[in-house]
């Protein structure tokens, strides 16, 4: 690319970490076999992957034999709501209001074989309220009783964290297994599969510093599930299709580094937001979720009047790489779901602007960044009054 | 160039990526790591832009419309997408599905999946050749079939089916025809505006592209359609959410453009190796060729040697890396299904062995492979009392054993 944009758009994808990219170079380039071959070739792959699996495991707090490698975490999504739900033959199952379109759509295609799909509500911090959860889980409005539900454990647009650990509990006392999209949250926050007490966990590699191409479901082992992908019977037969090794590794080896050095990480990055956030208040900023625990390196925010959309592309020129909603909806003009479900006025959701930072990232971009902000908000609101 | 250790003769199972695939894809785990579906900032638009470019790439391989290329994560999961989601979208008009039983398991257990939904599958045997007789697929057929799914080359042992005609047949009767090309890109010339295929699965790592990435053709006119059977963002007009691994579609890209433009040439070197590696196989007494050998790929040779046992077979053979049945149940013990089907016995399925020749083969390399083979059937039979009862006229199939 020929521009050097400063990449504020970490919860989009980031950039593969160098260190990464290196274990994964000789599964790009020498012979690597395919990872089922018995022959030297094969059982290279296949330990090169187990390797990964231990590597993911323990970044996670999960056991190696909990994880099953997809090729993404929408597919991990889809593989948990679809596959646990058909496998079991549950009716009736839950998802709260702000979840990514990967499971609210992955629900939404369970219709059609005639399950119910509740909506666990927000609250205006973007928390899911326990209430709510209760009330659903506990209704007696008709026989079905709600066999799964899914909670993400950090929200990608606003980063609000949810109480995880709590929900769980409650599902668990109804008998209903429990699934958390934690895509958003691993690398950002301490990620602990056994403390969260949940049954299945969905992760991706490209939100972590790692390759795009890879995902995991990690699963409690009891748990039934009806796999996706049939074929060749790669992970347990849970999820068919060659291994995209080096992928694999890359997102092992990112892991590992997330293993070492999470808490370095967070803390930098915290006192970037944190710097960043105390300007964009002096401007005038709505933030969302600032009453909520949130990943340390989001902040969501819009201005009173000025279009979000506008406001991007404006900062885009400047050389700021910011996102107007998740990545995954920025071709619709739809104020955000999660923005909605929080109760927040239609006109001022349709301004709103994510900043997701990184540890490449600089005070000195976040200076520059507040100076250029001022800057095109003062242009953008005297366009606006001409415009009246 | 002396021969490497071992040697790799198992491109059917996956090839090693080319160099200069490699070389397109770092850039994009680089400085152009963005999200393609980021419409606000030019990371995405680079990545979306880098992502076109490959699905030309893809689709002039197989003279398709680019917008009729949706990425997929695999073959596997293009199999699956086109058959359950074709099936699951034309259900209403009947629901008797028709494949072969030489399919790759990615084929058959779609299917299978199907059955279990409520459908009703047809599992065509092979000729003794390995291929479909057109005759019974045509009494296949019947008024409630919606699809057929028919490999262009199967993975085994590299036969091509008579696509074109099996097409027809399905066109006449109104039959959703798909085809797993996973084997065959780079390999046979493909041309989908003659073709009447409407879905068409493809790999990218059985054709020198990166493992992790594959493409599912769709046909445009006459339209196509599917139930998506992946949700979310969207992406690929709806038929498949996920972000896409843009350096890995990227080297699915230049993957294609080589073998678009090299496949002529390498391809009549391959038949060189490939009919070198015959004549010299076929001079161990006893083998026997599996499916036929006039419409196959040069790339395969897939062989039974009779009278030596099929694991201390694999197990002498260390040296040379290939694959015994495919490479996807190769770690079960039972004979290939795919050499059952065309009538082979236990003894000799599981006495098979399939060399797959590639881009980076050599004259020494299949020199080395030869001598290997000669010497190390030669001491299995030396200690083997089958092939002594053989040397004496004996006929093994006409033994009655008795239990101990």
């Amino acid at each position: 690319m020929d521009t050097q944009a400063i990449y504020f758009d970490n919860n989009g994808t980031t950039a593969l970490d160098q260190r990464v990219l290196e274990t994964m170079l000789p599964y790009l380039s020498a012979q690597s076999g395919n990872a089922t071959s018995r022959h030297i070739f094969g059982r290279s792959s296949r330990q090169a992957i187990e390797r990964a699996r231990e590597q993911v495991a323990d970044a996670t707090g999960a056991h190696p034999s909990q994880v099953i490698f997809t090729g993404s975490g929408t597919e991990a999504d889809n593989l948990a709501i679809c596959g646990i739900t058909a496998k079991n033959g549950f009716e009736k199952i839950a998802v709260s209001a702000i979840e990514h379109p990967a499971i609210t759509r992955a629900a939404q295609s369970m219709k059609a074989h005639g399950v119910v799909i509740e909506s666990i509500a927000a609250d205006t911090q973007g928390k899911i309220t326990i209430d709510a959860l209760q009330d659903l889980l506990s209704s007696g409005n008709d026989d079905k009783s709600i066999g799964l539900i899914s909670v993400m454990l950090a929200n990608n647009e606003t980063g609000a964290i949810q109480d995880l650990a709590s929900i769980a509990e409650i599902a668990r006392k109804q008998h209903a297994f429990v699934h958390t999209d934690a895509v958003q949250a691993l690398g950002k926050m301490k990620v602990d599969f056994a403390e969260l007490n949940v049954h299945a966990m969905s992760l991706s590699s490209h939100k972590i510093s790692g390759p795009q191409g890879a995902g995991a479901l990690i699963l409690d082992k009891r748990v039934d599930i009806q796999p996706l992908l049939l074929g060749g019977g790669q992970e347990r037969g849970l999820r068919s299709g060659s291994e995209n090794v080096a992928a694999i590794v890359g997102f092992g080896a990112a892991c590992e580094l997330i293993s070492r050095e999470l808490i370095q990480r967070i803390g930098s990055v915290r006192q970037l937001r944190d710097q960043l956030e105390k300007g964009l208040v002096k401007l005038g900023a709505v933030i969302f979720g600032h009453g909520a625990d949130r990943l340390a390196n989001t902040s969501f925010f819009a201005f009173e009047g000025i279009e979000g959309e506008t406001l991007v592309m404006a900062l885009d020129r400047k050389g700021f790489a910011v996102a107007s909603g998740s990545a995954c909806s920025s071709d619709s003009t739809e104020p955000s779901h999660v923005l909605m479900a929080m109760g927040v006025d239609e006109d001022l959701a349709r301004g709103a602007i994510r900043v997701s930072l990184s540890n490449v990232n600089t005070a000195a971009q976040i200076e520059a960044f507040l100076l250029v902000l001022e800057g095109e908000l003062s242009r953008l609101r005297r366009l606006t009054a001409i415009a009246v | 160039m002396t021969a490497r250790m071992p040697i790799y003769l198992d491109y059917s199972a996956t090839t090693p990526v080319d160099k200069r695939v490699a070389a397109k894809m770092i850039p994009f785990l680089t400085e152009d790591f963005g999200n393609a579906a980021s419409r606000s900032h030019p990371y995405g638009w680079t990545a979306e832009k880098a992502v076109e470019n490959a699905r030309d790439e893809v689709a002039k391989l197989v003279h398709a419309d680019p917008r009729e290329i949706v990425w997929t994560s695999g073959a596997t999961e293009s199999n699956n997408l086109a058959i359950k989601g074709a099936a699951h979208f034309y259900q209403d008009k009947g629901k008797h599905i028709i494949t072969m039983q030489t399919e790759h398991k990615a084929v058959i257990d779609a299917f299978r999946e199907l059955e279990r939904q409520g459908f009703e599958a047809t599992y065509l045997a092979p000729e003794a050749d390995g291929l479909l007789s057109l005759d019974k697929f045509r009494a296949a057929i019947r008024p409630d079939t919606v699809l057929a799914s028919v490999m262009l080359v199967n993975n085994e042992i590299g036969v091509i089916q008579d696509i074109e005609t099996i097409g027809n047949i399905c066109r006449e009767n109104g039959v959703i025809f798909h085809v797993d090309a996973a084997q065959a890109t780079g390999k046979v010339h493909i041309d989908l505006e003659k073709l009447p295929v409407d879905l068409m699965s493809f790999s990218a790592h059985k054709t020198y592209g990166p493992k992790g990435v594959g493409a599912l053709y769709v046909r445009r006119k006459p339209r196509v359609r599917l139930e998506a059977q992946m949700h979310g963002g969207g992406h690929e007009r709806g038929l498949r959410s996920g972000t896409l691994a843009t350096h890995q579609i990227v080297g699915m890209g230049e993957a294609f453009r080589i073998a678009r433009e090299e496949m002529d040439l390498e391809n009549a070197r391959i038949r060189r190796l490939r009919d070198r590696l015959l004549a010299g196989l076929q001079e161990i007494d006893e083998t026997y060729v599996n499916g036929d050998l006039k419409n196959r790929v040069p790339h395969n040779l897939n062989i039974s040697f009779n009278y030596v046992e099929g694991e201390s077979l694999i197990m002498a053979v260390k040296d040379i890396a290939v694959s015994s049945g495919s490479a996807c149940t190769s770690a079960s013990l039972e004979p290939s299904y795919v050499l059952r089907a065309i009538g082979r016995s236990d003894e000799l399925a599981h006495s098979s062995i399939r060399f797959s020749i590639g881009r980076f083969t050599t004259e020494e390399d299949v020199d080395y492979t030869i001598e290997l083979m000669k010497s190390k059937i030669g001491k299995l039979r030396e200690l083997s009392p089958l092939w002594e009862m053989h040397l004496d006229g004996v006929d093994i199939s006409k033994v009655e054993w008795a239990a101990h």
